[in-house]
């Protein structure tokens, strides 16, 4: 494949642009908390500026912070959402009438800004060395030219600003619950977590069978995910424990059962309670009697999907 | 006692499962890993400063967030509509499975409609109760917790299996993070292509469930052949 990647960045080129996408991130984190903390409809307007402020400098400056000033800097991030002091100020909801009035006037062609930074990452993966966060970056400004172009009227550019805020604040401090979680999952490594997990899954598993070792890897993802009602937090645990001695170890291709072992505890998902958003929200957003009614629909595709992946791990490995 | 490491491990899967302040509990499971792991306090601050900075990449939806709303104000769930409006012969199944297909596609462009809030409950609910009238039935009240049931089902099916074909999607940026921590280097477009095969099956075991399942309930319900 890296003989079609024929535009090629030279390096300190492309870890410049690497560094304006984190600037430009943490900008409109920092615009975020500096319109909460002016914002005298935000019953906590400090909490709620020190959570994205504090998120917006190690975003925007991490490259260049000693890295113990940002580690201080996530963990005062942490404590406004702790104690619940992260809330949400003015919102500016378009509404359905403007919504419909706008279709009229740009009609199905919205699509194209739509998928703009899907294709933009996809080609740039496959003919450049550019690395897919300054691809998105770039598919998100030639959308955001394209919008401007269709619509000049409605589409200023200070709205994209105040859109992005709008949007940012409805997700609230736990769109961070990715990020923190990756982080946790190094702390894991540097402590030694997946070590000692290893040593007594080995008491448990016959190591130096690999095709035993996914079978264990997958159902594991899926079960700690059904467990956790979150895969993400289930997948740094059980690859560094399960997934690198049992099967990685052996030779097994990395992209595969890395890859899937996190769809194998999507699996876990659809199964879950725990994972109150996908499968108890809508429940109550829909007005249903069952309190298991979406769980029960995707169970038996859950049970499918999971042999497939496990087949398709041990035949692909 | 090698034992004593795990207490981070407990602390995420207990507090979890207790359904605790998601933050809280990662913020108990840095600080207690990082006391029983030995890294002292300076080394704790500078592991979770390296590893924050490192996985900046799942910030990246922020800049995504640059458009999301703009293209919600330009109409996107309004043409979302027009869209799958186009299906013909619908039934209470095809319409769920059409709109299935397209939450599919565009989830790989990471582009949504709403989700059951935004999507399901003002457009495919009301289009497949259309439907069963269509057919020439009252649409029966089990009949319609079904078709709620299933469709947001396959929101969440077809969401969580496609969207893993974005190259830039959290779940692959998760995934290159922590193969890296044990020493393998991996591409994110190499991710996503291992998942192409899982998705396509995804949406047509997901699809297939779903109209057979609408089939059987219809003539459950209203008796038809």
């Amino acid at each position: 494949m890296a003989n079609l990647k024929f535009i090629q960045i030279n390096e300190a080129l492309g870890a410049n642009l690497l560094n304006m996408v984190w600037v430009i991130i943490g900008l409109i984190a920092i615009y975020a908390g500096i319109k909460n903390l002016l914002d005298d409809e935000n019953p906590s307007r400090y909490g709620t500026a020190l959570f994205w402020c504090s998120f917006g400098v190690v975003c925007a400056f991490g490259t260049w912070l000693p890295a113990k000033l940002s580690g201080v800097l996530v963990i005062i991030m942490c404590l406004p959402p702790i104690f619940k002091k992260v809330k949400v100020g003015r919102v500016d909801t378009p509404s359905k009438e403007h919504t419909i009035l706008q279709y009229k006037k740009v009609g199905m062609k919205i699509f194209f800004p739509a998928v703009c930074v899907g294709i933009f990452s996809l080609v740039f993966a496959f003919f450049s060395n550019l690395s897919s966060m300054v691809a998105v970056t770039l598919g998100v400004i030639v959308a955001m030219i394209i919008l401007m172009v269709y619509n000049p009227s409605e589409n200023k550019p200070a709205v994209f600003l105040k859109e992005s805020e709008r949007f940012l604040s409805i997700m609230g401090p736990l769109c961070m619950l990715p990020q923190l979680l990756g982080c946790l999952g190094g702390v894991f490594t540097a402590a030694g977590v997946g070590d000692v997990v290893a040593s007594i899954v080995e008491k448990i598993v016959p190591k130096g069978n690999v095709n035993v070792g996914i079978i264990i890897f997958a159902i594991g993802m899926a079960l700690f995910t059904m467990i956790m009602g979150n895969a993400f937090a289930a997948i740094t645990v059980i690859t560094v424990g399960i997934g690198g001695p049992f099967v990685l170890a052996y030779g097994a291709d990395p992209v595969i059962i890395g890859m899937l072992a996190l769809t194998c505890g999507y699996c876990g998902t659809l199964c879950t309670p725990m994972a109150a958003n996908f499968n108890i929200v809508p429940v109550a957003i829909l007005n249903m009697k069952d309190r298991w009614g979406v769980i029960k629909k995707q169970v038996p595709v859950a049970i499918i999907m999971l042999v497939f992946q496990i087949s398709y791990m041990i035949i692909f490995k | 006692m090698e034992l004593i490491k795990l207490l981070g491990v407990l602390i995420v899967i207990v507090g979890f499962a207790l359904k605790l302040d998601s933050i809280l509990i990662i913020f108990l499971a840095l600080i207690t890993t990082g006391i029983v792991g030995g890294l002292g306090v300076g080394g704790l601050l500078e592991t979770i400063g390296v590893n924050f900075v490192a996985n900046r990449s799942m910030a990246i939806f922020i800049m995504i967030l640059l458009i999301t709303g703009v293209l919600e104000r330009n109409g996107l769930r309004e043409a979302a509509t027009d869209l799958i409006k186009k299906v013909k012969g619908a039934t209470a199944g095809k319409v769920v499975s059409a709109y299935a297909i397209m939450r599919g596609i565009f989830g790989a462009f990471n582009v949504g409609f709403g989700g059951v809030a935004g999507f399901i409950r003002p457009v495919v609910l009301p289009m497949a109760e259309a439907a069963v009238k269509n057919q020439g039935h009252e649409a029966k009240e089990e009949h319609v917790e079904d078709i709620k049931g299933m469709a947001s089902a396959m929101e969440n099916v077809t969401w969580f299996f496609w969207q893993v074909l974005f190259v830039g999607g959290s779940g692959g940026i998760l995934v290159q993070g922590t193969l890296a921590s044990l020493g393998y280097e991996v591409e994110l477009i190499e991710l996503a292509a291992a998942e192409i095969p899982v998705a396509i099956f995804a949406l047509i075991v997901g699809c297939a469930v779903t109209l057979v399942t609408d089939k059987r309930l219809t003539k459950k319900y209203y008796g038809d052949k």
